[in-house]
């Protein structure tokens, strides 16, 4: 019983699932996002309601906390944002039920809160929204450069348009979308930034709490050596 | 009214006379160098994991449902929920970077030979029960990497025979690692291995203290009573339980000299700590591995498993090894050969600056071979990383054999009695 217990076990865990992105030697461009820019991070989180949130939960990071941050007020947050009497302080959930979807698109989407800190950075996520091409093989038509056999189908293919990859692994443009390629950019840029927001809320606090903390040693150690200095007078 | 406050505890509990003969009138050698801050940042860094470990406890959640959310929540929406969190985190990779100094500096000035042999079976002792408390903090936060790094070194107990499989089913508590697994591991973490610690690094600092403090010279502090003019001993009063049966030479009282000595290696330790703590908590993706940003999911293998940098010497040494068993017991052999060392060691002569050439070329080596052994721990195992893994596993283990061989009948420089200057 235990023997078959454990084959199953391992039999399971060694399915291949849901083909893991690899990180390891990808080109990835860079972002350039700034956390600093509120803009940026609230058209971000505009967008991530519209196109994302459908699908993949917030399910770690609070509307209300999100409102503060983003310099959003409560009635407007409340208005924009809520429906279905959710209340301010509840996190950023969808409805969607996670058997149905696991069953719609073989694996539920999974939970972004963390996204950016589980992938390599805002990078990766700014690289992948603008990676999608056609591949007639996959279910919904549509591969992704980053993440081979990716199980999503292109949602931005509207604003984006479509691209084909050729033999050289390079994408180009078939059919434009109803935004230009540097709107696009922008827009997948606005994703990550606020992505990177909801991975580590606090990043902007903790780094400016560092200087001063750091700052405030440096000073501590310049007393810490006289008052060593002046007590070894003895020993020496 | 204070002093007599004081002269009535004193009568019932002597907590002054312990104070001077364990800080204010300890003889310490006057000589320490760089190398021997690394007990007291050990022991900077043990505080700061209890009191830390406290206030983490207060909103973890120590079940399969609810462990990653809370630490989500922590880093959320307690209040400096996430400093503590990161001075945790960032604290047990300081604890190894510290230990490992700690115990290399005991192999540059021989401070695990006699009569110092039992101070460094402690050490190893505290060594041991780390490992096993790192080890099984690091699965509390129930990321994927958490999960997995356990599920690999767990199994390594079912190479032994006989009994390998019923006790990998004893230490998980179920027949894959789950909730159950995690919530024995949070009580071992937070209550058992704390206080087996704690009471270890007492008996640790105890011995050290009856046998004293070696140095950087290897030179001993304490002369037998009566062969050391009164000018030539040390000119600082010292404890009794010291005078009484020796003549201190070369000596300064722990404190106040040493803490404010070492406060000064403290705050520079502290400026780096903070550093990694406040602008790269996750230390490069070491310290806080990325598939650990998804809660623990025993149907998703991540694509390279790597146990945390400090456990990597130890690993790769298990990894190179094909056959299991063997591999297991390799590398628990090499932890058993550090417990052993004192008696690897057949020289006098402690101080690696006394000692042969050999010696000096053997550490080095054996440095190396450590560093190397730690990278590749952390890397996957691929045809070349194996050999060199093989190659730096043997240079391990030779240290022992070669310091056993050449330490017998060794050619060492001349050892001055005091420490001059």
């Amino acid at each position: 019983m235990k023997k078959l217990i454990r084959a199953l076990t391992f039999g399971i865990i060694a399915l291949p699932l849901f083909a893991l992105a690899s990180s390891g030697g990808m080109h990835l461009d860079k972002a350039g996002n700034d956390l600093a820019d509120k803009e940026s991070l609230k058209r971000g989180f505009d967008s991530y309601v519209n196109y994302c949130l459908g699908c993949h939960q917030l399910k770690y990071q609070r509307y209300n906390r999100t409102f503060t941050d983003l310099g959003i007020s409560e009635e407007e947050g409340i208005a924009k944002y809520l429906q279905n009497g959710q209340k301010p302080g509840e996190h950023i959930t969808n409805t969607m039920p996670a058997k149905d979807a696991a069953k719609w698109f073989g694996s539920a989407p999974p939970d972004l809160t963390l996204e950016a800190r589980l992938r390599p950075g805002p990078d990766y996520i700014y690289t992948y929204l603008r990676s999608f091409y056609v591949d007639a093989e996959r279910p919904f038509g549509v591969n992704n450069k980053v993440f081979k056999d990716v199980g999503m189908p292109h949602v931005l293919q509207g604003l984006q348009g479509i691209r084909t990859l050729d033999e050289h692994g390079n994408l180009t443009e078939a059919t434009g979308g109803s935004m230009t390629t540097e709107e696009y950019d922008a827009f997948a840029r606005d994703l990550a930034n606020f992505l990177e927001y909801t991975a580590e809320p606090n990043k902007l606090e903790r780094e400016a709490m560092g200087y001063w903390v750091i700052g405030f040693l440096f000073i501590f150690l310049i007393f810490a050596y006289l008052l060593k200095v002046e007590y070894w007078r003895d020993v020496h | 009214m204070f002093a007599n406050l004081m002269a009535w505890i004193e009568q019932r509990l002597p907590l002054m006379d312990a104070m001077n003969k364990h800080a204010a009138q300890y003889p310490a050698p006057k000589n320490f160098n760089f190398w021997y801050v690394f007990g007291i940042l050990a022991s900077v860094v043990l505080v700061n994991q209890l009191l830390t470990g406290v206030w983490l406890t207060m909103n973890y959640d120590p079940t399969g449902d609810g462990a990653f959310a809370s630490i989500e929540y922590i880093m959320r929406d307690v209040d400096y929920g996430w400093m503590l969190r990161y001075m945790h985190s960032t604290g047990a990779s300081a604890f190894f970077v510290v230990v490992y100094m700690h115990m290399f500096r005991g192999m540059i000035y021989g401070s695990y030979q006699k009569p110092r042999e039992l101070l460094w079976l402690f050490g190893m002792l505290i060594f041991l029960v780390l490992m096993a408390e790192a080890f099984m903090g690091y699965l509390l936060p129930w990321g994927n990497m958490s999960y997995w790094g356990a599920q690999v070194i767990i199994s390594i107990f079912g190479a032994i025979p006989i009994i390998g499989d019923d006790l990998t089913l004893w230490i998980r508590g179920d027949y894959v690692i789950s909730g159950a697994t995690l919530t024995r591991f949070f009580a071992l973490h937070v209550v058992a291995l704390p206080l087996v610690l704690v009471v270890l690094v007492f008996l640790h600092i105890l011995a050290l203290h009856e046998v004293g403090s070696n140095n950087p010279e290897g030179t001993d502090i304490k002369k037998p009573k009566g062969s050391v003019p009164l000018e030539e001993q040390s000119k600082f009063q010292f404890h009794e339980q010291y005078t009484k049966k020796y003549d201190i030479v070369d000596a300064i009282p722990f404190h106040p000299y040493y803490t404010v000595k070492d406060l000064v290696a403290v705050v520079i330790f502290l400026i780096v700590f903070c550093w990694v703590m406040f602008f790269a908590p996750e230390g490069g993706g070491y310290f806080m591995e990325a598939p650990n940003f998804e809660p623990a999911n025993g149907l998703k293998t991540p694509e390279h498993i790597a146990p945390v940098w400090y456990f990597g010497p130890f690993y790769t040494v298990l990894r190179v090894i094909p056959d299991k068993l063997l591999g297991a017991i390799a590398m628990f052999g090499a932890i058993i050969m550090l417990f052993l060392l004192p008696w690897f060691d057949r020289g006098v002569v402690k101080s690696l600056k006394y000692r042969c050439t050999a010696h000096t070329i053997n550490l080095t080596q054996f440095a190396i071979c450590f560093i190397v052994l730690g990278a590749l721990g952390t890397m996957p195992a691929t045809p070349l990383n194996n050999m060199i893994g093989t190659i730096a596993s043997f240079g391990y283990f030779g240290f022992f054999v070669a310091l056993w061989v050449y330490s017998k009948n060794e050619k060492t420089k001349p050892v001055p009695e005091r420490v001059s200057g």
